[in-house]
């Protein structure tokens, strides 16, 4: 449904109230106003021991020296009403970090769509992008209520792990506060500006506003990122911890980018499948066919900014799990080796979900033109190819073993399954996933055209040939490579794999423009032709999508396993354990379920605001 | 005749299950684990059910003979045959998995427990971040004296680790049968060729007692062997490991 201009509305307010409210509390904190017990403020500068020495006081205002990290012991860590403060932490920082995901993702691909309606005048795209931002408003505000909670709970149950590290990013975390109020004012801006700043110069001054609004929203992430990666790969400290006083340094550490680029990648994907949710929701509670039809459109939309998303997004994964392991061997065995090894295979179970998923509503899509039976008889080619790369992709390295099939093994290496365990063989097996995801795209797209170039075989041929010639080099790089060469080459590998799978997706993507240039139409695509439970998909893709972030989040975090800082700062709080698999499987669903609650409150919100209630006689005439 | 959708997918599940039975167990001799063919088969399940459900007229074909059992009055016998055999199927495979038996429980092992970034070895702190084998740059510079190097490794190899290891590095030498867990089979791609040198150097000179705390309880009954062997006989070892097993160890240096 498409929504006039609305004025701010009561809960609106109050909301950026409890904004302005966090941001001021946050500058309260990094800034001294407010002094915690046992909270040591702004890192024990050498300006302190300035009265009692007035040269060396001189010195210390030239250049300042910080404190080591503390060495804690557990009378250190508050115990307040017997709640278990990692468990309040985990949640607070997760459900935050979701919000966080969806709210910086949406204004990116709004954004983008923004720029297609205008470049294509379709008004049917500027009413999408705003509808899609219209439920990331109610999700930016309880970002900033989660991120205040998680704010507030580690400076409540870790302060001394706080306090080390707003010594390190004071700057930084000064800057991120004034970035929050950047954020917020364009976001309200574009938001509310909507429909004033339409057509002509003004909508330049919009989509100016779009660009400032996402490089804000990227620079607060970059930030951010820079926190958590300084705990586990930390620079610009020496080995007891002691600050250099270079900021950047510590910012740009040996793990910033490799994440900056995954959490970017995830988070357009992640947004994706949300607001695909959002669509699907409204869909199945829609009553007329233009409602059903314009959801539709919406759902496929959603759908394919997160496959676009997904696509990259296991490369991205790699290059991150390859650079931890390049920066720790201990923490990249404990990642993919490790005792968090089972995790990752319920993280494959998870991803192979999402491409079944996304490639399941595009084969319901097809029932939206009646020139799909040309295609539909190669779906189930398509399925046979992508649930056997499916099986290989989540095949353990350990297997769980009966003491019968023990015996019958003669040992738990089994000779044709175990060599499916490891990264070679998952690499080849997604790469072959994504490549079978676009030809399923490929012949959505086709379904309702016919091609009317006379070298329509020849082009079909080369298309053919092409991704022969991939999967066979994706197949020798992935065997060759991966079994019979020394790792940094099976580590390398991956990247002409990558490649190749690139190559011919965009490849056959151009050529299939061009064989379909000036096509006709089978007929009018069907929107709102579609079975209900495809809808379902997109509900799957998003459940997928959060229990995915949650449990791999986890995985990131729990790497340190007893350090707050990688072997800086010890964790000696009673919770410096690593809790059992299935511990941290229950506490992320927890969450999971949490957060889907506020994102039901968040589409509930959205389509309140949409609702007008005439009031028969209770006002004045 | 046509074979109803619903036979046809019960088919192909039933050819998946017992082709995988048949290519693992009878064919390839490597029997599949049933956890894993558990996971298998829900996964085809679900490709199975998008494949023809994806369209409306597949999906009704699907259902079609279980909405006739529910709905139609003339298929009452056989309806209320299937509503009695189908909860006491269920009931009775549930009784037959919670019978108590006297199999030991399952174990979850973890092929490689993470190294410490630190540890004493030989009285020495030792990084394992730094650690290389010493020996390892001989192998280009003088080829005949790194095969000298290699050809000690094998013989402290075979006086000291083939009775469990093997003498084919396969884990499955003379004592194998008699550890639980079995010793590690270096020719698997996914033992020694995923690791470093200063990995192997920190399992074989620390042995189970020397695995990390954090993630315990370990199961190991690999001896600490600093205490029984010199730093440079642990080093060629691994040379010897590596050489014999056509493996390399992993490294981030093009060679």
């Amino acid at each position: 449904m498409i929504t006039g201009m609305k004025k701010p509305c009561l809960s609106d307010i109050r909301f950026l109230k409890t904004k302005v409210f966090l941001a001021l509390l946050a500058l309260a904190v990094i800034f001294g106003a407010i002094t915690f017990p046992g909270f040591d403020q702004a890192g024990v500068m050498a300006a302190e021991q300035g009265a009692a020495d007035q040269e060396v006081a001189a010195d210390a205002a030239a250049t300042a020296t910080y404190a080591p990290a503390p060495k804690l012991t557990a009378a250190d860590y508050p115990s307040i009403a017997g709640i278990n403060s990692r468990v309040v932490v985990w949640i607070f920082a997760q459900l935050h970090l979701w919000f966080a995901a969806f709210v910086l993702a949406v204004p990116i691909f709004v954004f983008i769509i923004e720029v297609i309606g205008m470049k294509t005048r379709d008004k049917r795209y500027d009413d999408m992008a705003y509808e899609f931002i219209k439920v990331s408003i109610t999700g930016y505000s309880l970002t900033a209520i989660l991120g205040g909670g998680l704010a507030f709970s580690l400076i409540l149950f870790y302060p001394h792990l706080f306090t080390y590290l707003s010594t390190i990013f004071s700057e930084s975390m000064f800057y991120y506060a004034l970035l929050f109020f950047a954020e917020s004012a364009v976001l309200y801006i574009y938001y509310y500006g909507w429909h004033w700043l339409q057509g002509g110069f003004k909508k330049w001054v919009h989509l100016s506003l779009g660009l400032t609004l996402n490089a804000v929203g990227t620079t607060l992430m970059l930030l951010a990122n820079a926190w958590l990666t300084f705990m586990m790969s930390p620079a610009g400290v020496d080995a007891a911890g002691v600050f250099s006083g270079d900021a950047w340094a510590a910012i740009h550490n040996f793990l910033w980018n490799p994440i900056n680029i995954h959490r970017f990648v995830a988070n357009i994907a992640y947004g994706g499948s949300i607001v695909g949710a959002y669509a699907a929701f409204k869909f199945l509670t829609a009553n007329t066919p233009q409602l059903r039809a314009h959801y539709d459109w919406m759902g496929y939309n959603a759908n394919f900014i997160a496959i676009c998303a997904l696509l990259p997004l296991p490369f991205a994964g790699y290059y991150l799990a390859a650079e931890i392991y390049a920066y720790s061997q201990q923490m990249g065995i404990t990642l993919m080796g490790g005792i968090f090894a089972w995790l990752f295979i319920i993280q494959a179970v998870l991803i192979g979900t999402l491409f079944l998923s996304a490639n399941y509503y595009l084969w319901c899509g097809m029932g939206r033109s009646d020139g799909a039976g040309r295609y539909t008889k190669y779906i189930k080619y398509i399925a046979i190819v992508l649930v056997a790369a499916f099986l290989v992709w989540f095949t353990p390295h350990t297997l769980v073993l009966t003491n019968e099939e023990l015996k019958a093994l003669g040992g738990p290496h089994h000779k044709i399954l175990g060599p499916l365990g490891i990264m070679p063989a998952k690499n080849t097996a997604v790469n072959i996933m994504i490549l079978f995801t676009a030809l399923s795209f490929m012949f959505y797209r086709r379904a309702n055209k016919v091609a009317t170039v006379s070298w329509v075989n020849a082009g079909n041929a080369i298309q053919v040939a092409l991704f022969t010639a991939g999967i066979a080099n994706i197949l020798l790089l992935g065997i060759y490579h991966g079994y019979f060469t020394n790792t940094v080459y099976k580590v390398a590998a991956s990247i002409p794999q990558v490649l190749t799978t690139l190559i011919v997706i965009v490849g056959s993507i151009t050529l299939d423009s061009f064989i379909y240039k000036g096509a006709t139409e089978v007929g009018p695509l069907k929107w709102g032709r579609i079975p209900e439970r495809a809808q379902y998909a997109l509900f799957l893709l998003a459940v997928s999508f959060t229990w995915l972030m949650g449990l791999m989040g986890y995985i990131r975090s729990g790497i340190r396993q007893h350090w707050h800082v990688v072997d800086i700062m010890r964790d000696a709080s009673p919770d410096a354990f690593t809790p059992t698999l299935g511990y941290a499987a229950n506490v992320v669903s927890v969450a999971a379920i949490l957060f889907m609650a506020m994102v039901m409150f968040v589409f509930w919100i959205a389509q309140v605001s949409g609702q007008k209630t005439l009031p028969t006689g209770y006002w004045k005439e | 005749m046509k074979i109803p959708k619903l036979l046809q997918a019960v088919l192909v599940l039933a050819f998946v299950y017992f082709g995988f039975i048949v290519v693992f167990d009878y064919i390839l001799d490597a029997v599949i684990p049933s956890s894993l063919l558990a996971m298998y088969m829900f996964f085809v399940a679900a490709g199975v059910f998008m494949v023809f459900t994806y369209d409306e007229e597949g999906t009704r074909e699907l259902v079609a003979p279980v909405k006739a059992m529910v709905e139609d009055p003339s298929k009452r016998l056989w309806r209320n045959v299937v509503f009695v055999i189908l909860p006491l199927a269920v009931g009775g495979g549930t009784y037959m998995k919670m019978l108590p038996n006297f199999e030991a429980p399952l174990e979850l092992r973890t092929i490689h427990p993470a190294p410490p970034s630190t540890a004493k070895i030989y009285g020495k702190r030792v990084n394992f971040l730094k650690l290389e084998n010493p020996y390892r740059k001989i192998e280009k510079e003088d080829p005949e004296a790194f095969r000298e190097l290699v050809n000690e490794g094998a013989a402290v190899y075979i006086e000291n680790c083939q009775y469990c290891h093997g003498d084919k590095l396969d884990g499955n030498g003379p004592y194998a049968a008699g550890l639980n867990p079995t010793p590690l089979n270096f020719q698997d791609v996914g033992t020694i060729a995923q690791l470093q040198e200063s990995y192997l150097f920190w399992r074989i000179t620390t042995g189970g007692p020397g695995l990390p705390k954090e993630a315990a309880p370990w199961i190991s009954s690999m001896p600490v062997w600093q205490d029984f062997l010199k730093e440079d006989e642990v080093w060629k070892v691994i040379l010897f490991l590596y050489d014999y097993t056509g493996h390399r160890p992993r490294s981030w240096e093009h060679e």
